[in-house]
């Protein structure tokens, strides 16, 4: 699904690589852990899925397509397959939970009833049914990380791309959040998962692959945070 | 749905930045009403040229009674000399740039003199006789007046010899600058509307960061993003347009409109009609200004 062939990125001449050389292949379905200190390389990495970035060298392959020789227009039908989520939930403060949702339907052009029969499921399926109304400064911390999943899962993408969703939860509502995501995961969806939050990654037992400063240093099956910390 | 919602983001947009878009509506207005004025100025100037370079374009004075200029010592124009006159316009060297040739008596002029300022107390003053009778010609090639000129200017019995698009060349000389000074003036203030435009798609585009970030992230394509803004500029623009063409239309309609009503002018003046005219310009200038002020500014704040 997500398939890097010796991706290097330098976002300034002179300056240390934010990725060298990473090889890495993620297949269909699975939930991988990305981990490292910050600046690792971790976001870079995300970018590139999402083409907000261009490699320097190297290939990157997603969803079958060659992210680095995309043309511009081409970008969002890229996007459309990846769901993304923020440790800071960016939801719109001047709509409703529903809206939020709701949004990212609207601009893709579905019709009115597909959105008004598709977003009821999907808060549903977070755990957010009968909040619809509501809006985001109403939400604790994990109902307002519901409502992002909700609105990067609505439109149901191959791969949800996920940096530090945690990071601003307390560890139960952390919980609540990865089972949100391990049952996404499920139903086949790719989980690219950034954290620092090595409970979560220890008691997940997923693959997880370790970067520092840019380099794969560790990916393993089911595994742990590390001892690096 | 697509048009609905590429809509309420528009008007979103407008509300937000309610004053930028009044500002671009007042400047777009401003420049346009000069353009506007311009072409028109220019089509009042085409009819009048129209109409007088269609009349008669020279006129050679003959000598009367009471003429004291020196060429009419000898006293009035005798009937040998008006022949003469007639002759060389008509059938002399002159024929080649001769057109067609009116003799006009003291009581004719006096007669058209009356007509023409007839709620004038002047025609009290005036008789018959103080009107010099003339030939007017009409040249065959207006700008050969000269040789007219030349030929009569010692011919006995001519008083003088006049080029009425002389006298018309300072009018239309001054309707031109006027021309070139409002064309100037809508110049600059188009180039603020562009700039206005290209600030006010940075000040939203700044403003709904959030929203557009969103919008990239999950896959909105590039029209949807950047429609509202384009159509924002447009609407602001086209809404400038309406007014100038309503400015333009309430003054020739009541301005000019007045000054030709109840009164037999020799030379018809623009109208409503030639606003009509000029309307497609005003808009198609004003929507050029919004989509490139906002092909400018969607390039460098609003990529994919």
């Amino acid at each position: 699904m997500i398939t890097f062939e010796h991706v290097s990125k330098h976002y300034g001449e002179g300056q240390r690589p934010a990725l060298a050389e990473v090889t890495l292949e993620i297949a269909k379905g699975e939930f991988v852990f990305l981990v490292g200190p910050s600046g690792s390389g971790k976001s870079t990495f995300l970018r590139l899925v999402l083409k907000e970035e261009k490699p320097s060298s190297g290939t990157v392959q997603v969803a079958g397509r060659d992210v680095g020789r995309l043309r511009s227009w081409r970008v969002p039908a890229l996007r459309r397959q990846i769901g993304v989520v923020f440790q800071d939930f960016r939801l719109l403060g001047d709509k409703t939970v529903y809206e939020n949702v709701a949004f990212a339907l609207q601009v893709l052009g579905k019709p009115r009833h597909v959105i008004a029969h598709t977003v009821p499921e999907v808060l549903q399926l977070v755990g957010l049914e009968g909040k619809g109304k509501r809006r985001p400064h109403e939400l604790s911390g994990g109902e307002q990380q519901r409502v992002a999943i909700a609105r990067a899962f609505v439109n149901r993408p191959a791969i949800l791309l996920a940096d530090e969703p945690t990071g601003n939860l307390d560890p139960t509502t952390s919980i609540g959040i990865m089972k949100l995501l391990d049952r996404i995961n499920r139903t086949g969806t790719t989980i690219v998962m950034a954290t620092h939050d090595a409970d979560i990654v220890d008691q997940m037992r997923k693959r997880v692959v370790e970067l520092l400063d840019g380099r794969v240093v560790r990916d393993e099956d089911r595994g742990v945070y590390g001892s690096s910390r | 749905m697509r048009v609905g919602f590429v809509l309420s983001e528009m008007g979103i947009g407008l509300r937000r930045n309610l004053s930028m878009a009044i500002s671009v509506i007042l400047v777009t207005m401003v420049s346009l009403f000069f353009f506007g004025a311009a072409l028109l100025v220019q089509s009042q100037v085409q009819t009048m040229k129209g109409f007088w370079y269609d009349k008669v374009q020279v006129s050679v004075y003959l000598c009367g009674e009471l003429d004291d200029s020196p060429r009419c010592i000898d006293g009035a124009v005798t009937q040998s000399q008006r022949d003469a006159i007639l002759e060389t316009l008509e059938t002399g060297p002159l024929d080649p740039y001769v057109d067609r040739v009116f003799y006009e008596s003291s009581q004719q002029a006096y007669e058209r003199f009356i007509e023409q300022f007839e709620d004038s107390a002047i025609t009290e003053n005036v008789t018959p006789d103080v009107l010099p009778e003339s030939f007017r010609v009409k040249l065959a090639d207006p700008t050969k007046y000269q040789v007219i000129a030349e030929q009569l200017a010692n011919t006995a019995g001519v008083e003088r010899v006049q080029d009425d698009h002389r006298i018309l060349d300072p009018l239309f000389a001054a309707l031109d600058a006027a021309t070139y000074v409002a064309l100037v003036l809508a110049g600059l203030m188009l180039l603020c509307a562009v700039l206005l435009v290209s600030t006010t798609i940075r000040l939203t585009a700044f403003s709904r960061r959030r929203e557009i970030g969103i919008m990239r992230l999950v896959g909105a394509s590039r029209w949807i993003i950047q429609l509202p803004f384009v159509l924002e500029g447009v609407l602001a623009t086209l809404l400038g347009a309406a007014l100038a063409s309503t400015a333009l239309w309430v003054i020739v309609d009541r301005g000019l409109g007045q000054l030709s009503s109840g009164r037999e002018l020799q030379v018809r003046l623009i109208d409503t009609t030639d606003v009509l005219q000029q309307l497609p310009y005003l808009f198609g200038l004003g929507i050029a200004v919004a989509v490139l002020a906002s092909l400018i500014s969607l390039h460098r704040w609003l990529r994919i």
